[in-house]
């Protein structure tokens, strides 16, 4: 909403500069966006005249001007086709910032002639966007007249009108705020009925009163339409309003002075007398929808959620009602008798119909926010005023049909509630005051009855009243009181699971991988490659054809980012990310995932290449679970089910049984990831967090005895020849079962195909490491021990290799 | 000269030029072994009269000392010589790279999130959660916006496909308020959380990405009113920022969840393109709050004139940026690995009030 200086000034009596309005404006909930000056910036110019112009002794488009300026005579150099002896223009001295221009003006040669000044079009003082040669102006005017007098040039405040306050779409009801926060004294002229000399001969019928509850119109006979005057124009333009001819231009200003959005109609371009309201129709026999050309030009499809005026006994549409007028009845030049329209439409319709027609005029953003409910008639009142000092005429009576909204009702107030909510300690006089003069009516009493104004639907409750009252008095005034002190939780704040991300993400980055945060959206066909991509899941309105779905997994994201950044030229890339994915729209179809993706194209080292990735990124991922508490020592690893997006030969699984699956990690499919333009190999993690046991808490925090073994821990070799296809984990797993209390550890270091090794088949050699408990080892023990790790591997197929 | 003498002089002589630890070797066994001179000479003293035994014997053994400290002297140095010679073949170039580590790191907004964690927690705030895809009774109408109402289009709602058979339109939730509604659904007051979590609004520019983070926080008990509000929020502001105080105003605002509704600014000079607090003439709006409407407090099962709070809420990607610097919002769900190296946290800077936030 934008609006003048000296509009304000119409309704609110102050000295104060627009720096201060805008102040308090801020501080009173009004949102400055910006203050624009145009007087600071056309301070420089002033008016000038020309005394001559002669040809440029070197060029043949410059003229040489002698001009006299409030400096005294000058020659200046003029490349302008309409600068001539006579002319009346305006003037910019040297060092004067041209705004237009964004430039400052030094004395220098054009082409051989010192230019001691400059002579300005509009453009170049911003007053229009473009224009053809410097300005024209009145031969009235003296030389010297500073150029914002000339041009009337005013402060323009645009600021964030909230939703709940549709009556600061009006400036007197932006004045009634400021006066009451103490800017000014509210002067609002008083609206006067004007008598009637005659009935309308124009009615009004309402046939959809939920549409459209009351409609108040008035014929003006004999009025002479046309420009509009100077100080109208001027005030339209200020704000960014076009004008087009006294009786539309009248309604324009209405609205912003007062939020009353009017509409003026061709009484002689109506089809029979009477004014219908009533719903959008569809024909009955063929389905087709009435159509509207509108004022705006364009032809638009009603629908019968919609509010249609219309004349022709209710079959012609020639508006739609709150949204805007039809070409067919718009005033022109030549209109004679106008019919005045001021009605109330409903909000919600006409927001609806507003967002389905993608139409914001000026009276649709008002009446879909609310307009003052006891404004018809005074809006009609207003107007006829403003038209008869315009354009002349003679007023009919005033035809009201519907009866507006009930007025908002009082209700209990107990003014102490100012203090118990804010803080505040206000006396009662204070809160009266305030209330009073934003237009409450409060009746003190035990307890206080206050009701609300007419334009004020927004207050419902004592709490609002708390509102305007702190609003008004001032936050600044607020005090700062210190919580109940609980002091820091002893147990910390976090849940398990919350903590255990905090872990995982700081575990995660000291293993070398970089987190990143990317959208919770992907691309369907993306989504269906991770299985995802359910419809329940689609974005109705994404915010670009490739974030229309919930992601099912963070691979994807993560995967696209790795390409990117090798598309950039950093291929080696180390990702992880903590987030949610989506399975369902239910508040329970939300999983927390960890995942991890490995980009491995790491640089050539003189030291030779370096660890496996695939098992490298399987070590971060163990000790991740570990550190997450998982118990990683009973976890199944099974190769071979992973879902579609996983390398089915470097892939697998860990699981605690085949329905808890907790991470799938490996490669990913090179399938996949040229579906995505990213280069193979890519190795992943996600660990479904929720899927991971939390620890099981303890009553203690105790950690019981370590178990720290006097006697020294010995290790035996054995080589096993097992099938090629058998999983090496098995034969592992066997032989550490082998003696659960004294094989501490097995360890693999040596897995061999070749000559001695059968075909088809691998030796797998064994470091187990024996932690006697009670006593050192005699050597039949350990012959003994010995064979129980063999006869343990050779039931898993592993013969000990000769 | 005696024989001994001569002998004497001769393995002393005959040590002294040994080259090698296995001449060393060679000398002890033609001296101390089982036939060598000086064991010779020892083994004669059995022989000799107890006279001769007593003139001769000191000799005999003195020189056997001699020679052996004369051999391990020897072999000593030539030993020292030999671990020189091998430690000066094992040098390396040390100038030569390691191998290269990758760098890991934190993001911002999940350091800031942290950050803001650690504060709040200082407080007595928990932390409650809740889920992305809401319903429009916990994003909306809990929240007090009427159906329909224009306060709904100011949030850019990003909506699901209606389900097949109810209808119904999931939304993703434009604020992480649908959590404050669910913790006061099951939770009596007194009530102090923290919401922290990811929002949608569709909205993308350089200070807008359709997907952000909030830190909500909700306050519900007896006698809570607008200036514990006040405190709680320039207290928070001012170790956020890690200063002793903040310059911050209070402006008038419209939530329809809150009711007084207020933005919180601070008093900041950004002309350098750094933030600095509390000095210059701009005003910068960093978060929006207020008393929770009697009517959220009724639709949540809470009676509005037993128990009353505050609310509030701030963006933590924003927060993030100006805190740390960061020039444009779009790159930080952008995954460049350049941008995190340069703007992300080391694993190990845990925010805690013992070494500070940061």
């Amino acid at each position: 909403m934008k609006f003048t200086l000296s509009w304000l000034k119409e309704h609110l009596e102050t000295d104060a500069e627009v720096d201060a309005v805008a102040d308090a404006m801020t501080m009173a909930g009004l949102e400055v966006e910006e203050v624009h000056d145009p007087v600071a910036s056309l301070a420089p110019f002033t008016v000038a005249k020309i005394v001559s112009a002669e040809r440029h002794p070197n060029a043949d488009r410059l003229q040489v001007c002698q001009v006299d300026t409030v400096d005294g005579r000058k020659e200046i150099v003029c490349g302008a086709p309409n600068a001539r002896a006579g002319l009346t223009t305006m003037y910019a001295p040297i060092g004067a910032y041209v705004p237009g221009l964004g430039v400052t003006l030094v004395e220098k040669p054009v082409r051989g002639v010192v230019s001691h000044g400059m002579l300005c079009s509009a453009s170049e003082l911003e007053l229009a966007d473009d224009s053809d040669g410097i300005l024209e102006l009145s031969d009235d005017l003296a030389v010297g007249e500073p150029a914002a007098g000339v041009f009337g040039a005013e402060p323009v405040i645009d600021f964030e009108v909230t939703p709940n306050r549709p009556d600061w779409l009006g400036v007197a009801g932006i004045a009634r705020d400021l006066a009451a926060a103490g800017l000014g004294v509210l002067k609002t002229p008083a609206i006067e009925p004007i008598p009637g000399r005659f009935p309308s001969p124009i009615g009004v019928r309402i046939e959809a009163p939920e549409m459209c509850p009351v409609f108040a119109g008035r014929t003006i006979r004999g009025v002479k339409n046309g420009p509009s005057p100077d100080w109208l124009q001027r005030r339209l333009t200020e704000i960014g309003l076009r004008p087009i001819n006294r009786l539309v231009d009248i309604t324009n200003l209405i609205t912003y002075d007062r939020a009353r959005p009017l509409h003026v109609y061709d009484v002689a371009k109506l089809v029979d007398t009477t004014i219908v309201v009533r719903a959008g129709q569809v024909a009955k026999d063929t389905g087709e929808h009435e159509h509207l050309i509108a004022l705006d030009g364009k032809t638009y499809t009603v629908d019968p959620n919609m509010c249609v005026i219309a004349d022709a006994a209710g079959e012609r549409p020639i508006g739609l009602g709150g949204v805007m007028g039809g070409e067919s009845t718009g005033c022109s030049e030549e209109t004679v008798d106008v019919f005045l329209e001021s009605a109330w439409f409903d909000p919600i319709l006409i927001a609806q119909t507003g967002r389905t027609l993608t139409i914001n005029s000026d009276a649709q953003y008002r009446f879909a926010r609310g307009v003052d409910t006891a404004s018809p008639v005074p809006g009609i009142e207003l107007a006829t005023k403003l038209i008869l000092d315009l354009c002349g005429g003679e007023p009919s009576e005033v035809v009201v049909a519907g009866a507006a909204p009930a007025l908002p009702s009082g209700f209990a107030f107990d003014p102490a509630r100012v203090g118990s909510l804010t803080g505040l300690s206000l006396s009662d006089d204070r809160i009266a005051e305030i209330l009073t003069a934003l237009g409450f009516a409060v009746k003190t009493g035990s307890p206080w009855t206050v009701t609300p104004p007419s334009w004020r639907r927004d207050v419902e409750g004592p709490a609002d009243l708390v509102e305007e009252v702190a609003r008004i008095e001032g936050f600044g005034e607020l005090p700062s009181t210190p919580l109940p002190d609980q002091g820091a939780p002893s147990r910390g704040v976090l849940n398990p699971r919350q903590a255990r991300v905090r872990l995982a993400r700081r575990a995660l980055a000291a293993m070398g991988y970089a987190e990143a945060v990317t959208w919770s959206f992907t691309k369907q066909s993306t989504a269906a490659l991770f299985g995802g991509g359910d419809e329940r899941l689609v974005v109705e309105n994404p915010i670009a054809a490739d974030l229309d779905c919930m992601r099912p997994s963070a691979l994807p994201n993560l995967i696209q980012a790795a390409a990117r950044n090798a598309a950039r030229g950093h291929a080696d890339a180390a990702l992880f990310e903590i987030g949610p994915i989506y399975l369902n729209d239910s508040p329970t179809g939300q999983r927390t995932v960890i995942a991890g993706l490995l980009a491995p194209k790491s640089a050539r080292h003189w030291g030779g290449s370096a660890e496996d990735a695939l098992f490298a990124l399987k070590g971060d991922l163990i000790a991740l679970l570990d550190q997450l508490g998982a118990p990683t020592a009973s976890l199944q690893l099974t190769q071979g089910q992973n879902r579609d997006w996983w390398h089915p030969g470097r892939s697998a699984r860990l699981q605690l049984g085949p329905k808890n699956v907790m991470v799938e990690f490996g490669a990913l499919h090179p399938r996949v990831l040229k579906a995505l333009d990213a280069d193979a190999p890519m190795l992943a993690f996600e660990i479904v967090l929720d899927a991971v046991p939390e620890p099981r808490g303890k009553a203690s925090k105790a950690r019981g005895a370590a178990n720290l073994a006097n006697l020294m821990p010995l290790t035996r070799d054995f080589a096993f020849v097992v099938e090629d296809g058998k999983a090496t984990g098995d034969l592992v797993r066997a032989v550490a079962g082998a003696d659960k209390a004294l094989i501490a550890d097995v360890r693999v270091f040596d897995v061999y195909r070749g000559a001695g090794v059968p075909e088809g088949h691998k030796s797998v050699a064994l470091e187990v490491v024996i932690q006697p408990v009670e006593a050192t080892l005699t050597e039949a023990e350990i012959e003994a021990l010995s064979a129980k790790v063999v006869a343990a591997a050779s039931k898993t197929g592993g013969q000990l290799r000769s | 000269m005696t024989d001994l003498a001569q002998l004497e002089l001769d393995l002393i002589n005959a040590i002294g030029s040994a080259e090698t630890a296995a001449a060393v070797e060679d000398l002890r066994v033609a001296a101390l072994g089982k036939s060598g001179s000086i064991s010779g000479l020892l083994k004669g003293m059995g022989a000799m009269s107890p006279d001769e035994r007593r003139e001769k014997g000191p000799m005999i053994n003195g020189l056997r000392d001699r020679v052996q400290s004369a051999l391990a002297a020897r072999k000593g140095e030539l030993e020292a010589a030999e671990l020189d010679a091998r430690l000066k073949a094992e040098h390396v170039d040390l100038t030569l790279p390691p191998r290269p580590r990758r760098q890991g790191s934190v993001h911002p907004t999940m350091q800031v999130m942290d950050e803001m964690i650690a504060i709040f927690a200082d407080m007595g705030f928990a932390v409650a959660e809740g889920p992305d895809v809401e319903d429009d009774f916990h994003n909306f109408t809990a929240l007090n916006f009427p159906p329909k109402h224009p306060a709904r289009e100011m949030h850019d709602t990003f909506f699901l496909k209606p389900d097949p058979e109810t209808g119904e339109r999931k939304v993703l939730r434009t604020h992480t308020s649908p959590v404050q509604v669910r913790t006061m659904q099951t939770q009596k007051p007194p009530i102090r959380i923290i919401a922290p979590g990811r929002t949608f609004r569709k909205d993308s520019d350089a200070t807008h990405t359709p997907m952000f983070h909030q830190v909500e926080g909700l306050v519900i008990d007896k006698g809570i009113h607008m200036g514990h509000l006040k405190w709680t929020l320039e207290t928070f502001v001012a170790r956020f920022f890690e200063v002793d105080g903040v310059d911050a105003r209070f402006r008038p605002h419209h939530f329809p969840f809150t009711e007084p509704s207020a933005e919180m600014d601070i008093r900041c000079d950004r002309s350098g393109g750094e933030l600095k607090l509390n000095t210059g003439d701009s005003w910068m709006e960093i978060l929006g709050c207020g008393m929770v409407h009697p009517n959220v407090l009724r639709n949540c099962g809470i009676d509005p004139d037993e128990y009353q709070g505050f609310a509030f809420g701030m963006g933590v990607d924003r927060l993030a940026m100006l805190k740390y610097g960061i020039p444009d919002l779009r790159p930080m769900f952008d995954a460049d690995t350049r941008w995190l190296a340069h703007y992300g946290f080391s694993a190990f800077a845990a925010p805690n009030p013992a070494s500070g936030l940061s």
